[in-house]
């Protein structure tokens, strides 16, 4: 909790989560997957959330994604509590305000890397003019200028998971989740990805909260969750090898 | 729209399982269709044999002569009732009839016979009845002569120019008696009507039984055999309670259990092959909930609402069934037609069968449009509320539990 108070609170708070723990009954014997976890997260910050396999953190990231409700505690996502929200209302706030990024990809194999990028913002509602200015400064970023009318199979599995960021970013959202979004990939594309995601860090003060077990990635984020048990056992700040270069 | 597109989308992910569950549509749209075609058609030949025979479609008689078939229940023919009964649209034809009964002699033999005046050539516009003849000539107006039926003829052992002796009750009670040359020998399917059944004009018929003008029945036929009943019940509403108006329906009531009996067996059919088509599509369905569980969980954890998830995976399914639908609806309209213009025929025994009773060894279909409509329709609904299923479990569906692995 220590580290919580070191973060400095002149930016904008983006994810502020109070006592938030998530129980689930394995064969009657109640399983603390996530237990009373603070965390507080400021817009632009670059947060990789580790810890051994059932330490918690895809629980962590579906409940501030969101995707589950808390057992107790709150979770307010710009100001909003997310777990007073009903699931209609919810699947609205996590389209307009929280870009998810998966394990495998899950790119809509039918529609084109552009399409799968628009379609986000079809969701939203968001004119063609708009649609297309996004889509060619995000493919701009992701370096797949090429790739726009690639289905996902005639794609290498990092260029998909770069159209996965993209397909993130598109709606504009307040956050990224990403759900260990290397574990896929070789480590060159890791390390591309991991470009890309900190290039968009930069360019686009975009925040980003991913889990991860890989030490490449752990070591190129700026601040480091250490989950164990469902329980914070360290927050600390980690100097990215990318950044100070 | 770009839903509409996605889900046209969809359905090609797995082109041979969509493929399949399309040809399983198709050729059940196909069979049902040319199913329920065929069974119409032969009806209608049924029908149109049966009817053409003798009764017409719609008979007129005065208030109690079906009940009590008696020459003093007969009606005066007048040139106003008939007309009254010909504004009918619906009504192509008219004749008129005198029917009774009398015991018809030749030599020693005596057996009863059911005599029926006809105007000749009306009734061969309703009838064909100059088409039966297997010897000898048809009646004209003036004639003081009888045609009789080959099997009557046979029993009584009358050619053609022999004379029958007619002897039976006139109108009222009076005596009725003559004698009459055999003009012409007609040939009947119905072993009822071709055992007792002899014809003359009706001017003759008139004569023989003192009953000048009247007429038993007025025999209709009509253009637009849809609207049977709703002829008979506007005949029947113009002529006020004094007349009963029948329909071939009422007139044979064995002919319409056996199309009624026989239309249930075809429903029996009819249910398989919808069943087929439900399997067809569910067995889609359930495999695209499971092959696609995590997609969707995905879908609805980026902010895909719910009923669009659910409009998505129904546009999917209604374009599967559609598609299937409108390829089996558009090979079988040409394939019914062919059938229509050129009927299946028997051959062996069941065309000597149906010949014997009078009727073409044919099984035409129906070239009646409501078949394909129904049957397209029928199919839509299936696949409507199969659809209902993808529905059900994305309205139940979880995003993190559906992003299991």
């Amino acid at each position: 909790m220590a580290a919580l108070e070191k973060i400095p609170d002149k930016k904008e708070t983006v994810i502020d989560a109070h006592n938030i723990s998530k129980v689930y009954n394995a064969d009657t014997v109640p399983v603390h997957a996530v237990n009373n976890v603070h965390l507080h997260l400021l817009k632009g910050e670059f947060t990789a959330l580790v810890g051994p396999s059932g330490s918690g953190k895809t629980t962590l990231l579906n409940l501030i994604g969101g995707l589950d409700k808390p057992d107790s505690g709150q979770i307010y996502i710009n100001g909003v509590d997310i777990t007073r929200l009903s699931s209609g209302r919810l699947i609205d706030f996590r389209l307009q305000n929280i870009g998810f990024v998966f394990q495998s990809f899950n790119l809509i194999p039918v529609l084109t890397a552009r399409e799968n990028v628009e379609f986000i913002m079809l969701l939203q509602g968001k004119g063609s003019s708009v649609r297309d200015r996004r889509v060619k400064q995000l493919f701009g970023q992701i370096q797949m200028e090429n790739k726009l009318d690639s289905r996902p199979a005639q794609l290498s599995g990092g260029q998909q998971q770069r159209v996965a960021v993209a397909r993130a970013l598109a709606s504009k959202p307040k956050f990224v989740l990403a759900d260990e979004p290397t574990a896929n990939l070789d480590s060159q594309s890791a390390s591309n990805l991991l470009d890309i995601m900190l290039k968009l860090n930069r360019e686009e003060g975009m925040t980003f909260l991913f889990s991860t077990h890989d030490q490449r990635v752990i070591d190129r984020a700026r601040r480091v969750i250490r989950l164990v048990d469902g329980r914070i056992v360290s927050d600390t700040a980690a100097v990215s090898t990318a950044h100070t270069q | 729209m770009w839903l509409i597109k996605l889900s046209w989308k969809n359905i090609w992910r797995n082109r041979s399982r969509s493929m399949i569950t399309i040809a399983a549509i198709f050729f059940a749209v196909i069979l049902s269709v040319l199913a329920s075609s065929l069974q119409e058609g032969v009806f209608d030949n049924l029908v149109k044999n049966v009817v053409s025979f003798y009764t017409g479609y719609v008979q007129v008689h005065q208030k109690g002569y079906w009940d009590e078939q008696v020459l003093d229940n007969s009606f005066p023919a007048t040139a106003s009732l008939q007309h009254q009964i010909i504004r009918n649209k619906n009504v192509s034809a008219l004749t008129p009839r005198l029917e009774s009964f009398a015991l018809a002699s030749s030599g020693d033999i005596t057996k009863g016979a059911l005599v029926v005046g006809i105007d000749p050539d009306r009734e061969n516009d309703i009838t064909s009845i100059r088409q039966k003849i297997v010897d000898g000539r048809y009646l004209v107006d003036t004639d003081r002569m009888v045609l009789i039926a080959q099997g009557f003829a046979g029993k009584l052992k009358l050619k053609v120019n022999d004379t029958v002796v007619l002897i039976g009750q006139g109108y009222h009670g009076a005596m009725a008696a003559g004698k009459y040359p055999v003009k012409g020998i007609i040939k009947f399917g119905s072993p009822e009507l071709n055992d007792r059944t002899l014809f003359m004009p009706i001017s003759a018929a008139a004569d023989l039984y003192g009953a000048g003008g009247m007429a038993t029945s007025y025999v209709l036929s009509l253009h637009d055999l849809t609207r049977l009943q709703g002829t008979a019940s506007a005949i029947s509403s113009s002529l006020g309670p004094g007349y009963e108006v029948m329909t071939w329906e009422e007139i044979m009531p064995e002919v319409m259990q056996h199309i009624r009996t026989d239309t249930n067996s075809m429903k029996y059919i009819q249910g398989i092959l919808y069943l087929l088509i439900c399997f067809g599509i569910f067995g889609t369905l359930l495999m695209v909930m499971v092959e696609r569980k995590y997609e969707m969980g995905m879908l609805l954890a980026i902010g895909m609402k719910k009923r669009r998830l659910a409009g998505l995976l129904m546009l999917e399914s209604m374009f599967t069934v559609c598609t299937g639908c409108i390829l089996g609806i558009v090979v079988s309209i040409p394939l019914v037609y062919y059938l229509h213009k050129f009927p299946l025929r028997m051959g062996g025994e069941t065309a000597k069968a149906y010949e014997k009773f009078g009727f073409e060894a044919v099984f035409p279909t129906s070239a009646n449009p409501s078949n394909f409509i129904t049957q397209g329709l029928i199919v839509l609904a299936v696949g409507l509320v199969l659809s209902l299923y993808p529905i059900y479990k994305i309205i139940r569906l979880d995003p993190v539990t559906a992003m299991k692995r």
